[in-house]
């Protein structure tokens, strides 16, 4: 209620009120995100260059001569003090160079830049199903509380918590796809619709749906579309798990609200207290929730993409990994801990602008 | 009825339950007795208990449960289905009897869950009570460290320490206790919070006690409840994670029969011996649900907050 009174006492013309708070608020964010990146660089700097016994060794092998050995340890940087190379390996990291691969041989940030799309997709579809799926599920859970759909629901939640990704996967193309050829295989297309795609449809987004949408190239969008129905419904289980469990307590703690009862008294009908006015108040946190299993995905595509030969960031990292391709693996890794502060922090800006108790609070 | 009360079990049980404990002990056994019961009441967390408890038997008695020599060769017997004599799981690619692998592969299942369990736990818990009774400047350090930690994808980045420490079960699971400890650090620095300006603190203090005597031994104990039902909790993800390391080959090294590593040598055959990828699969699955049904019924029990709900 006081939150309430402070905003009614303000005049409505105090803007210039407003934006000082809105620029130190914005400031704030920044030195937080600016820490929060640096202290990601510095995890990633330690990884990468103090952990292993001698990156040199491992460049110019063990039966190099002194020469040569000082000679690559020179061009690598590392016989300048630790705090240089890692104020040369942020100016790196902030102008988008992480080195070249040795696998592709080509820039780390252009290797990414091709793959990250197809994660994207993957990742954006997955969310969605989750939603779709995990929300009325969550809403019907918490109407029901102790019953029976409560206890299904319950359980097939914690069955996803408990289930190893890539053995879903795994699962899930054995029966779907080994058994009952229902979906396409590994990949992101057939070997034929590959060629068709390589050849005839512009890149606009490298999100193949998008693109041969785009195109009217109906065929390989089906094509498509099958190859991704299964790896993003893995997926979407674990995030339909996580968004169910989240509304249904969120739920219950907006229908034990006097404004559900006011609402009820008045004889509205329960669809509408249930859906319109509970539901309505729970999507600010929500949302944070929704962020927070994008965000999640991200990491659980390394797995999945493996699993499912999916040509996207997850299977770069994982292959990198394989030939000891440090370069890529660490771009990889900074790359996706940078979208994952991001999510983070755009969850926390949404919420700020979507709740005014939150305003008001900050 | 009354011949139960004078049996020797129920006047045990008349002993946990009295109304007027006469002794410490007494009061503290009771307590713990009430929370049993109320506990033993949820089904789904009795299961989990029980899934728990047979991981452990299995893990300890495994030359004697296990049919067969989880390493041994077999190459007459390869790629045998399920229900096959002496088989009841079928054999992998070498002719290894699947049961005697999965048995023996609970006791490194069991090995990483409890070195994990005994460490991140600790420092987190170190992390957060130093945290919150402090605060100020050591608060906003602190912290910091920690919310940068959570920032990172867990799986991501233990993929990146193994990455540089080596492939191994050893490098594994310092990998993966170095990425579990911040929830912990989390919740102990809120429990903290909340006792830190309690009269028994301040009491404490005037007595003379130290900055680390009260930490130790009158902040940490209140942030046990909170963080024990986060260890049960997280132990699935633990499990998931060093399953999915070992998929990957990061984790543990052949001929180990860890049980992601044996989802991951059971892929090439996926298609038409589908049992050497799914019979693992299923041990995880169940052994972390064990874990999952555990970790909510201690919620409901232990965290009177959630009780509630």
């Amino acid at each position: 209620m006081s939150s309430n009174t402070t905003t009614t006492t303000l005049p409505p013309d105090d803007i210039s009120h407003r934006l000082w708070r809105l620029a130190r608020d914005a400031l704030r964010l920044l030195v937080m995100l600016a820490t929060t990146f640096l202290g990601l660089l510095a995890i990633t700097f330690f990884i990468g260059r103090v952990v292993p016994i001698d990156p040199v060794l491992a460049i110019v092998g063990e039966r190099a001569t002194q020469e040569q050995y000082e000679a690559a340890r020179h061009a690598l940087g590392l016989d300048r003090p630790l705090i240089v190379q890692f104020l040369i390996y942020v100016k790196d990291a902030a102008t988008g160079n992480f080195g070249t691969s040795l696998l592709t041989a080509k820039p780390v940030l252009d290797d990414i830049g091709r793959v990250f799309p197809a994660t994207l997709e993957l990742a954006t579809i997955a969310t969605v199903l989750g939603v779709l799926l995990g929300v009325p599920a969550g809403v019907i859970a918490a109407t029901r509380p102790g019953t029976l759909v409560d206890q299904i629901i319950r359980i097939v939640g914690l069955m996803g918590y408990s289930m190893p990704v890539f053995w879903l996967g795994l699962m899930g193309l054995l029966i779907f796809y080994g058994e009952l050829g229902w979906v396409g295989g590994p990949g992101r297309l057939d070997t034929f619709q590959e060629m068709m795609f390589e050849s005839e449809v512009p890149r606009h987004t490298g999100m193949i749906l998008i693109d041969s949408a785009l195109a009217g190239a109906w065929d390989i969008f089906r094509n498509a579309l099958s190859h991704i129905v299964l790896p993003a419904g893995v997926l979407a289980y674990y995030s339909m798990a996580y968004i169910s469990r989240m509304t249904r307590s969120f739920m219950m703690n907006e229908l034990s609200q006097e404004y559900v009862t006011t609402a009820r008294v008045k004889g509205l009908p329960e669809w509408r207290v249930v859906w319109v006015h509970a539901l309505g108040n729970t999507l600010v946190p929500l949302v944070t929730v929704i962020a927070l299993s994008y965000a999640n995905l991200l990491e659980g595509s390394v797995l999945t993409e493996t699993v499912f030969a999916w040509p996207g960031l997850g299977l770069y990292i994982t292959n990198a990994l394989m030939s000891a391709d440090m370069a890529a693996v660490m771009g990889g890794t900074i790359i996706v801990g940078a979208a994952f502060i991001l999510l983070n922090m755009a969850s926390d800006i949404l919420y700020r602008l979507i709740d005014p108790r939150a305003r008001a609070a900050a | 009825m009354s011949r139960f009360l004078r049996s020797p079990l129920g006047r045990l049980s008349a002993w946990l339950t009295a109304p007027d404990p006469t002794s410490r002990l007494q009061a503290r056994l009771g307590q713990a007795w009430l929370t049993w019961l109320r506990f033993s009441r949820n089904p789904l967390a009795m299961l989990g208990l029980g899934i728990i408890l047979a991981l452990v038997l299995m893990a300890l008695f495994a030359p004697l449960l296990a049919p067969h020599d989880p390493l041994e060769q077999d190459l007459a017997q390869r790629l045998l289905p399920p229900f096959s004599p002496g088989h009841w799981l079928g054999t992998d690619e070498f002719g290894r009897d699947i049961l005697s692998r999965i048995i023996h592969g609970a006791r490194i299942t069991l090995t990483i869950v409890a070195l994990v369990a005994v460490t991140a736990p600790v420092f987190g818990l170190l992390i957060g009570t130093v945290s919150g009774y402090f605060g100020g400047w050591v608060d906003t350090v602190l912290m910091r460290l920690t919310d940068i930690f959570l920032a990172f994808p867990r799986l991501i980045l233990a993929l990146a320490l193994v990455a540089a420490l080596g492939p191994g079960i050893e490098n594994a699971i310092l990998a993966i206790a170095l990425t579990a400890w911040p929830p912990y650090a989390r919740v102990a620095r809120a429990e903290t919070l909340t006792v830190r300006s309690a009269d028994y603190i301040a009491a404490i203090r005037l007595a003379g006690a130290s900055h680390g005597r009260i930490i130790l031994g009158h902040v940490t104990p209140m942030c046990l409840p909170s963080v024990i039902i986060r260890v049960t909790l997280d132990m699935a993800g633990v499990i998931l994670t060093a399953a999915g390391l070992g998929f990957l080959g990061l984790g543990a090294q052949p001929p180990l029969p860890e049980w992601g590593l044996m989802i991951s040598s059971g892929r090439k055959f996926l298609f038409d011996q589908w049992w050497v990828a799914t019979m693992p699969g299923l041990a995880i699955f169940i052994v972390s649900l064990g874990f999952n049904l555990l970790g909510d019924g201690l919620r409901d029990v232990l965290d009177p907050r959630s009780a509630s709900r």
